[in-house]
């Protein structure tokens, strides 16, 4: 039945949106952490995503999607001279994160927005079997 | 006469078939619409339902064995997906407009709800007649 891999499609859908939004969420939590040098300042992280075909069936209709890993982002640490923060290193800097929450604000309303209509998709698929199931009556 | 159930579902049976196909192929492509180089997919229903209505009347396998099983119809797979001309470039090589996507997902739902509406005319129309009240 076809209508059963709709599901298990919307439904991968909605675990890597999920996926993306924790790493928001944890990318916005993590913004101001303060770190004393490069190596273990925290960094924004970014999910991958990739099309999972022929994940749950051996149909190329069918296409998934999976998260195939998390990166940490590249760009430049932000670092800020404050000699007084108990933080600092011995030139006095304190090191910040490279989240840019302005990016992580867009990144998250366009997960919860693609989360949303896959949920929608997945109800319709649901009434639409249930209709199935009551054919003739 | 013979009596063939078959046949007196006509086309709506494996309409059914293809509209379930063609809403795995829209929510795959709802689902895929922030993955980088996907190519959103769908199926030329007219063309796919001709195909499959043509097999229904002409498929039959040669048996070698007692127990081999005929084509009941339409074989949901061999569908041919073909890939959308997107309206505009994306930077990360996505062609899935999610509006557009939705937009066909809705009207695929209520095309497949109109075929159940006919099939189930059918059923009763059948059910009526061999009641004979």
């Amino acid at each position: 039945m076809s209508l059963l891999g709709a599901f298990d499609v919307s439904g991968s859908a909605l675990s890597a949106q999920s996926i993306r939004l924790n790493v928001t969420a944890s990318n916005l939590a993590n913004a101001e952490t303060v770190s004393s040098n490069r190596e273990t300042t925290y960094r924004a992280r970014h999910p991958i995503f990739s099309t999972a075909m022929g994940m749950f069936q051996d149909d190329p209709a069918v296409a998934g999607v999976k998260v195939k890993g998390i990166v940490e982002s590249q760009a430049e640490l932000r670092m800020r001279y404050e000699p007084e923060h108990p933080q600092s290193n011995e030139d006095g800097y304190i090191f910040l994160p490279n989240v840019n929450p302005i990016e992580e604000m867009a990144n998250m309303i366009s997960a919860s927005r693609s989360y949303e209509y896959n949920v929608e998709a997945m109800n319709t698929t649901k009434q639409l079997m249930l209709a199935t199931l009551r054919l003739g009556q | 006469m013979r009596f063939n159930l078959d046949k007196a579902m006509g086309i709506h049976e494996t309409a059914l078939y293809v509209r379930a196909k063609r809403s795995s192929v829209l929510s795959s492509n709802l689902a895929n619409s922030d993955t980088p180089n996907y190519k959103a997919r769908d199926i030329d229903f007219k063309e796919v339902l001709h195909n499959a209505a043509g097999m229904q009347t002409t498929g039959s396998l040669k048996t070698t064995n007692g127990k081999h099983i005929q084509p009941g119809g339409y074989d949901a797979k061999s569908a041919e997906l073909l890939y959308r001309h997107p309206l505009q470039p994306s930077v990360d090589d996505n062609t899935v407009d999610a509006q557009m996507e939705k937009a066909k997902f809705a009207e695929n739902a209520m095309q497949y709800q109109t075929s159940l509406n006919f099939l189930t005319g059918k059923i009763k129309g059948l059910t009526k007649a061999l009641k004979g009240e």
